[in-house]
């Protein structure tokens, strides 16, 4: 049984703009859709993106997902982030807002906020005429054949959520999850894309714990609690520290701002720069 | 959040332990709680109520207690059986088992291939049964071992035991039959059927977790795969779970007197209703495995161009419990490699539910899983962008994960 976020099934049993548009003679407004998946892979995602031609911008967005619990929600969580941005903007969210967005996913569900990303960048690129491969030009090793991922795509992904294991890459984007024979190269980029620092070797666990409890205690306990919210730490897995915020930060519609910059961000620079402050439910 | 009562669609995961086979545990916690080994009377006697189990077990398939060996559940049996039978015939380094046996044999097999053993598979049609042809092919070759089940455990799809048996023994083979989904849900007679080794488990049919047991026709030669003291005639050491014992025991005779009283044929009707009735509210579903015979409680039935996982957690607001085929439910990535193997669809795959009834299924069970399921599958089609077998991203099957 997954542990999904209250937010993943709110999004799953009323899933926020759902379906497609109508087709409109409106000059001023154009349709663009992007699709991801396939049926064979067990997921699938059918964006469709309403944009202001004059602005670049998306005015609002719709899904069409197959797939399971998170699929579905991710997919809506996406319409609900992009609406009112411009084309390029929509261009920089990553899988992780999306996920944030939700209030987390399960690690084994992420590839669901990745397909999501992966959607939005078809869609837009879609709309421009761009043909997606084309900008991928050095992609040429498809490294897990049982789900078609290519090298570039490990990187990237490897690359924009600080990804230290095979186990996390196949999480992110099922990549080795199949017969499992591309584990080896897997491994490989993740040495080339994470090169082993000089720096001291990690302190234990303990340790890590208590530094990270000193500078919560000094230097973000205090600015939460002049707000009324505070925040509890859960654990720590790998690079990843596990919180819930409280009080007033927990319903706070700012809250993954508060953790990126407020919380990630100074223990990033007081402690470990690979650190990365995920909320649970 | 209000609690529903509880639909338990999924006896072929586990059943309910039932209130005779409690009763019948509970004094060996409270009271009797030696060790049947001591040399005193309050331990000692216990042994008879050990004995007792052993013959209601070996009363549920035509066996003779001195050929039931107890274990701690049905992945220790199907381990040990496959150990013993190749340890003793050394000269035969070769397995035959089918594509879709349960992962404890199907990775057994694997862990073997890296000793150096060959490892068969023989596999399915459509509907889940048995190629035989290839089966008769592949023990033209000297083979130590042929390991299959008596019934799947996702489709209910039960192999034909006695044509199998036919060819085994012709071949000169030993034969290994997990029998864990069978037993309890049908007649199982060893006296008529040449197995040499079949396995059983209590929590399939409402005996308590964690006890099963190895049928070991005699004269068998067995190596014991768990070594230590004398228990179990020296084939499987570790201080005898006397309780667990006691309600497996207990269970087997309930489940003998279902099926004598055909209780199992009231559970047969009652999965049929559920299935007959899915069929007629819902379109574009198919019977995984329905061409062919079943068990009589499974029902697994594919809701096209829909996703599993996003069903049973449909289901569960419902409080039904069921369980499901498509890699999102899987822990791995990849669909279940039953339904793989039968060549299923993609798109009715991902969307295969399995109902699995037992004889505490009640009819308003079913007329609620037949009130609500016409409304998920519909609120989850209405979100797929899959309508139809005809669009393109269907065609894509090249990059579908090969079983």
């Amino acid at each position: 049984m997954w542990n999904y976020s209250e937010k993943v099934l709110q999004l799953f049993h009323n899933p926020i703009n759902q379906g497609s548009f109508k087709p409109s003679d409106d000059p001023t407004t154009a349709i663009a859709v992007g699709e991801v998946g396939s049926i064979a892979c067990g997921d699938a995602l059918r964006l469709h993106l309403q944009i202001e031609v004059a602005e670049d911008r998306i005015l609002d967005a719709r899904f069409q997902t197959f797939g399971c619990t998170s699929a579905i929600a991710s997919s809506s969580a996406l319409t609900e982030l992009v609406k009112g941005l411009t084309l390029d903007q929509a261009l920089q969210v990553t899988n992780g807002e999306i996920a944030d967005y939700l209030g987390g996913l399960p690690e084994a569900k992420m590839h669901c906020s990745v397909m999501g990303q992966e959607a939005l960048e078809a869609a837009i690129f879609n709309y421009r005429g761009i043909e997606r491969e084309e900008l991928h030009e050095d992609e040429g090793a498809l490294i897990c054949k049982c789900f078609a991922i290519t090298d570039s795509k490990i990187r990237k992904v490897i690359a924009e959520n600080g990804l230290r294991s095979a186990e996390q890459v196949t999480a992110y984007l099922k990549a080795g999850g199949g017969c499992g024979s591309c584990l080896v190269a897997i491994d490989k980029i993740l040495e080339e894309s994470n090169p082993k620092s000089d720096g001291p070797p990690q302190a234990p666990l303990v340790v890590r714990l208590q530094q990270i409890d000193a500078v919560i205690e000094q230097d973000i306990r205090p600015y939460l609690k002049a707000d009324g919210g505070d925040i509890q730490v859960c654990g720590l897995v790998g690079d990843e520290l596990h919180v819930q915020l409280r009080g007033n930060c927990s319903t706070c519609s700012s809250s993954s701002d508060t953790l990126r910059y407020a919380v990630e961000a100074r223990l990033r620079e007081r402690l470990e720069s690979n650190l990365r402050v995920v909320q649970v439910p | 959040m209000t609690i529903k009562p509880i639909t338990y669609f999924d006896n072929n995961a586990t059943t309910q332990v039932s209130q005779g086979v409690l009763e019948a545990m509970l004094p060996f916690y409270r009271e009797s709680y030696g060790n049947p080994s001591s040399m005193h009377h309050f331990g000692g006697n216990l042994s008879l109520q050990i004995a007792q189990a052993r013959e209601q077990v070996a009363a549920l398939i035509g066996a003779e207690s001195t050929e039931v060996v107890f274990t701690s559940c049905g992945s220790e049996g199907n381990n040990s059986a496959i150990r013993s039978a190749l340890s003793n015939n050394s000269s035969r380094r070769r397995i035959i088992t089918t594509a879709v046996e349960h992962p404890c044999v199907l990775n057994v097999a694997k862990q073997l291939q890296s000793e150096g053993y060959d490892h068969v598979v023989i596999g399915v049609d459509g509907d889940g049964q048995l190629d035989l042809g290839q089966l008769e092919e592949a023990l033209k070759v000297p083979t130590a071992l042929v390991s299959t089940m008596a019934a799947n455990n996702e489709t209910g799809v039960v192999f034909p035991l006695e044509a199998i048996g036919q060819l085994v023994k012709t071949a000169g083979a030993l034969w290994h039959v997990d029998a864990v989904q069978l037993a309890g849900k049908a007649p199982i007679d060893l006296r008529s059927l040449p197995v040499d080794l079949l396995t059983l488990s209590a929590h399939k049919i409402h005996g308590p977790k964690g006890v099963g047991a190895l049928y070991v026709r005699r004269a068998t030669r067995f190596q014991p795969w768990l070594l230590g003291g004398h228990q179990e005639r020296g084939r499987r050491a570790g201080t005898e779970n006397v309780a667990g014992l006691v309600g497996f025991g207990q269970a087997a005779e309930e489940a003998k007197e279902a099926i004598e009283n055909d209780v199992i044929a009231q559970v047969a009707k009652l999965r049929n209703r559920l299935e007959q009735g899915l069929l007629a509210r819902i379109p574009d579903c198919v019977v995984n495995g329905g061409g062919t015979t079943r068990l009589g409680n499974t029902s697994n039935i594919g809701f096209k161009y829909i996703e599993g996982e996003a069903i049973l957690f449909s289901l569960d607001s419902h409080g039904i419990c069921a369980s499901s085929g498509s890699a999102c439910t899987s822990g791995s990535l990849e669909a279940s490699h039953v339904l793989r193997a039968m060549a299923i669809p993609y798109s009715v795959l991902h969307g295969s539910i399995r109902f699995s009834l037992s004889r505490f299924s009640t009819d308003e069970q079913v007329d609620l899983t037949l009130q609500v399921m016409p409304e998920i599958v519909d609120r989850l089609r209405q979100l797929s962008p899959f309508s139809d077998d005809d669009v393109s991203w269907l065609q894509q099957m090249e990059l579908a994960p090969n079983p």
